[in-house]
């Protein structure tokens, strides 16, 4: 139900923003290719919309008072005494708790429905990738397919993807901006993130957290393909004379200044993202099973039961 | 001996550092050359360095915040240069490290030793005549603050020729800052510029609060006290309960590097959200800090300007309380991609969008203020008229932001740069403005000339449209904050027009400096003999311009909002006393000056590791306020006769234009 009633606005939404900037595809924000993308350009739009209804009258008020009331002009009221009015008092205070009445009800429903540690609901089992921030490139390891790419990803286009999240240096930002929400990646703690990507095509991915001297060429590629081609891509990649053992890996996360170029993995160091989570908190239970709870101090939170 | 300090700190292979090293010690030999040609070293020490007048501290502050204003603004002005040309594979001509360096002090630059001393020194000269008083609370610690200021900007000054500031950002985000990922001076640097600095604004904080409270003349109560005073106010409390979290943060950050511990780093039970929770609890507030005294101006200049009553005064003491409080309920909504539950998310997002409410009337009662008023267009109301259209768009681009589902996409984006700027820059700079505009009279004597004014004005309002708008166009495609350079194609255009609005904002400087000079020749046309040249409503503008170091020669009564009004009408407002009375006042102190010195030198030796220097400097801070606390003779009597000399003086120069 909800579902529908918001596809309608977000059917209206786009067709508001596309005339509104002539279909401009570089302005990723309003070009998504996935639902949780295209939920937040709705938000976006509809909380600009909402705050027109008092900065249309400010702005009106703010240009036709000076000019109204300018000293040149000897015609209009003059009243220095008058200070005090209930009913303008009461619209004062009363328009804006209105708006924020409504803003709050729709910041409530989609903060809700568009949380990243939510699953996306779907007939097809996600894709699993494990994302690790490094200085300064990310690693992508496909945990069921046991292979790994850096500052690459491939998946299937109308599969949910269920990203792992986490750092082996400082705070970063996992971000696809056309897919939709971002989320820290921090060492030592696991991060969630869900996204669907509902047009095959190639989308930027960068890093949004300024992580230092590397930081702008932290930028990768984000692949929505249809599922036989994604088939063969892991095919693909598990050709690749590169794998992925711990030396490898520690050699891979020494930090680098310049762009790491795409790299494949034919396979992984079993849970190596559970042993990368573990070298900053050896409470941390493996990343397959639910947390201990020792480690939700150190956690942002657990994840969001698979259930509901 | 010198810890890590050698020659190699000194940075000769960056041509564009050593030319701006070059230049500002150029220009400090010059300045310092000619205080000696003009053989003024005794009087600057004498009539200033020392000084515990609120005026003269006030005035310094302002100096403070000039200085770093352009030293920020020049950084402002290198980041969009190299933004503008490093596009498509070009890395443009400032190496990442440097530019990391170059944003890092930008933003502590603007916020700490731009913006705090500009607020500061307003507060400083307009407060205590406001309420009606001859002095603050605390005159020895008001200096004391204002030393500690400068020392905090002279060790940021200092970090430009010796070693390197911060490469991490003013946030400082644990686990970046930590001595693992950023082993150089630079995060030092920026930890005890930040620590001194943070110091003197909590002692401000203290003064302030102390003044408004006790310092009032007799019949100004609470809701009879002037709009600034109120702003001031629940700033000053804003710095009290907001500077000692900065202060923690810094100290736990300064243990994790200096001697290994480990509250933030990533292993070993660090904990880098606990920073990232104790930065926004001080960094949140202070945005207020900035902004209330700012929102004070502007009700002043528009009832002022308006000749007419400020409206829903109630309304507006209510408001800034509102704000006050939620102000610390909305610290996270810095960090809602941290990965909180929505339910966290959205108590912070919440109380954010809330703040629009308070923030929202307050524009209303500005506009309601001009209503039915006569509004005169001077430059202060052009800067008040110019912040409200513009605040308008950083007001709604924040609630924006507020909405976490909205903030998932556009966090740590340009959007947001363009919408703190758009909040900072109108909110409080052109707030600033507009009251240095508006008080520059009474605290030097002459007025400002309007022409250049307005001009600096026109500059700098279109130069912040074409600096600022193509950063939330470039949030909403994507760009990341924080970039050396970028191999987007489509964000470049965007980013030249950026470039261009930092040129003619740069123009608007300019025409600032040249309305200095040009007022400044023009001193004696522009001289303001009634100590009143706006027509002003509150007690302020019934000294004379400047005042007289005592302020007042009799505290005025108080019956009423806008006290001096009430006493024109009443025709009682230039009065001349039957007798006047001895004033004690506080003498002249050289601690705040010597304190400040040793702070300077301690986080410098910090800096750098040299230790006996450290420990030497901190053995004078001890002995030096040990040697205050024991001087019992820190007041000096101005004679019942010398005040009526003064006095009569005043009432000449006001009886010459009044006939």
């Amino acid at each position: 139900m909800k579902r529908n009633k918001h596809s309608i606005l977000v059917g209206l939404s786009s067709l508001s923003a596309t005339t509104l900037l002539g279909g401009c595809s570089s302005i990723l924000l309003f070009d998504p290719k996935g639902p949780i993308g295209e939920a937040e350009r709705f938000v976006i739009i509809a909380a600009i919309v909402l705050m027109l209804i008092v900065v249309i009258p400010v702005y009106i008020m703010a240009f036709w008072f000076p000019r109204k009331y300018r000293a040149s002009n000897t015609e209009s009221t003059y009243m220095p005494k008058w200070s005090h009015s209930a009913k303008i008092e009461f619209f004062m205070w009363g328009v804006p708790v209105a708006i924020v009445t409504a803003l709050a009800i729709l910041a409530w429903t989609s903060t809700h429905s568009l949380d990243p540690y939510k699953p996306i609901p779907s007939t097809d089992k996600p894709v699993n990738i494990e994302a690790v921030c490094l200085d300064w490139k990310w690693l992508f390891i496909y945990p069921d397919q046991n292979i790994a790419t850096v500052n690459q990803i491939t998946f299937p286009v109308n599969v949910p993807v269920s990203f792992k999240i986490t750092s082996d240096t400082v705070m970063a930002s996992f971000f696809i901006p056309q897919l939709g929400s971002q989320i820290y990646a921090m060492a030592g703690m696991q991060t969630r993130l869900h996204l669907l990507a509902n047009k095959p095509g190639t989308y930027a991915g960068h890093n949004q957290q300024f992580t230092g001297s590397g930081y702008a060429d932290m930028h990768f590629e984000a692949k929505a393909v249809s599922k036989e081609e994604f088939q063969s891509w892991v095919q693909k990649i598990r050709q690749s004379p590169e794998k992925l053992d711990l030396d490898r890996y520690e050699k891979l996360a020494k930090p680098r200044v310049g762009y790491h170029p795409v790299t494949y993995f034919s396979s992984v160091k079993p849970d190596l993202f559970g042993y990368i989570l573990r070298k900053y908190n050896p409470t941390m239970g493996k990343h397959h099973g639910p947390m201990s709870r020792s480690s939700v101090s150190t956690h942002p939170r657990p994840d969001v039961a698979e259930a509901n | 001996m010198f810890g890590k300090l050698s020659l190699s700190a000194i940075p000769y292979h960056e041509p564009i550092t050593m030319g701006a090293v070059g230049g500002a010690v150029l220009l400090g030999l010059v300045l310092m050359g000619l205080v000696t040609y003009y053989r003024k070293w005794t009087y600057l020490y004498n009539e200033w360095l020392t000084s515990l007048d609120h005026k003269k501290i006030g005035i310094m502050y302002i100096i403070i915040a000039v200085v770093m204003l352009l030293r920020g603004f020049s950084d402002a002005i290198l980041m969009r240069a190299q933004q503008a040309v490093a596009a498509g594979g070009s890395l443009g001509f400032l190496s990442p490290d440097h530019f990391n360096q170059i944003f890092s002090a930008h933003g502590s630059i603007m916020i700490i030793f731009m913006a705090m001393p500009f607020l500061a020194g307003l507060v400083n000269i307009v407060v205590p005549q406001q309420i009606g008083s001859r002095d603050v609370a605390f005159p020895f610690l008001n200096s004391l603050s204002l030393w500690l200021t400068a020392a905090g900007a002279l060790l940021i000054m200092v970090s430009l020729g010796v070693g390197e500031f911060s490469k991490a950002g003013w946030s400082g985000y644990a686990p970046l800052t930590e001595i693992e990922y950023s082993p150089d001076v630079g995060v030092d640097y920026w930890i005890w510029a930040f620590q001194i600095a943070g110091l003197g604004s909590t002692l401000t904080g203290i003064n302030f609060i102390v003044t408004i409270i006790k310092m009032r003349a007799p019949g100004m109560t609470l809701m009879r006290l002037p709009l600034f005073v109120w702003t001031t106010f629940f700033t000053m409390v804003l710095v009290v309960w907001a500077f000692p979290v900065l202060t923690a943060a810094l100290a736990l950050l300064t243990l994790d590097r200096y001697l290994g511990m480990h509250f933030f780093t990533n292993a070993l039970g660090g904990n880098q959200m606990l920073y990232v929770n104790l930065f926004w609890t001080w960094a949140h507030p202070e945005v207020y800090i900035l902004i209330l005294p700012a929102f004070g101006v502007f009700s002043e200049v528009t009832a002022t300007f308006s000749g007419k009553r400020l409206f829903g005064y109630t309304s507006m003491v209510w408001a800034t309380v509102v704000i006050t409080v939620l102000s610390f309920a909305v610290w996270m909504h810095h960090f809602f991609t941290m990965g909180a539950s929505p339910n966290v998310n959205l108590f912070f997002g919440i109380a954010t969008m809330l703040i629009g409410i308070p923030t929202g009337v307050k524009t209303f009662n500005w506009l309601f203020t001009m209503y039915r008023g006569r509004i005169r267009f001077s430059t202060p109301m052009y800067w008040t008229l110019g912040a409200i259209v513009t605040f308008v768009i950083g007001g709604t681009s924040g609630v924006l932001l507020s909405l976490p589902s909205a903030n998932y996409v556009l966090h740590n984006s340009l959007f947001v740069i363009g919408h703190f700027h758009n909040t900072i820059i109108p909110g409080a700079v052109f707030g600033f403005f507009a009251g240095f505009y508006y008080w520059f009279p009474k605290a030097v004597g002459f007025r400002l000339e309007e022409s250049w004014g307005k001009r600096a004005f026109w500059c700098w309002l279109i130069g912040f449209l074409l600096a600022f708008v193509p950063l939330y166009v470039l949030g909403f495609m994507g760009m990341p904050r924080r970039m050396a350079f970028y191999a987007t194609p489509s964000w470049h255009l965007p980013l030249m027009v950026a470039a261009l609005g930092v040129a003619v904002i740069m123009l608007g400087i300019l025409f600032q400096g040249i309305q200095l000079l040009v007022s400044f020749k023009e001193r004696r046309a522009l001289r303001d003999p009634t100590g009143d040249p706006w027509d002003g409503r509150t007690l302020e503008w019934m000294t004379s311009s400047p005042p007289a170091v005592y302020n007042f020669a009799k505290i005025p009564a108080v019956d009423e909002i806008d006290a001096l009004t009430e006493m024109k009408e009443k025709g009682v407002a230039y009065g001349r006393p039957d007798q006047y009375d001895d004033i004690e006042m506080p003498k002249n102190a050289p601690h705040g000056l010597i304190l400040g010195g040793f702070a300077f030198v301690f986080g410098f030796a910090m800096v750098w590791y040299i230790w006996w220097l450290a420990i030497l400097a901190a053995l004078g801070m001890l002995f030096t306020v040990i040697a205050r606390s024991m001087d019992d003779d820190i007041h000096y009597v101005i004679p019942a006769a010398e005040v009526e000399r003064i006095e009569n003086e005043r009432y000449l120069e006001l009886a010459a234009v009044t006939k």
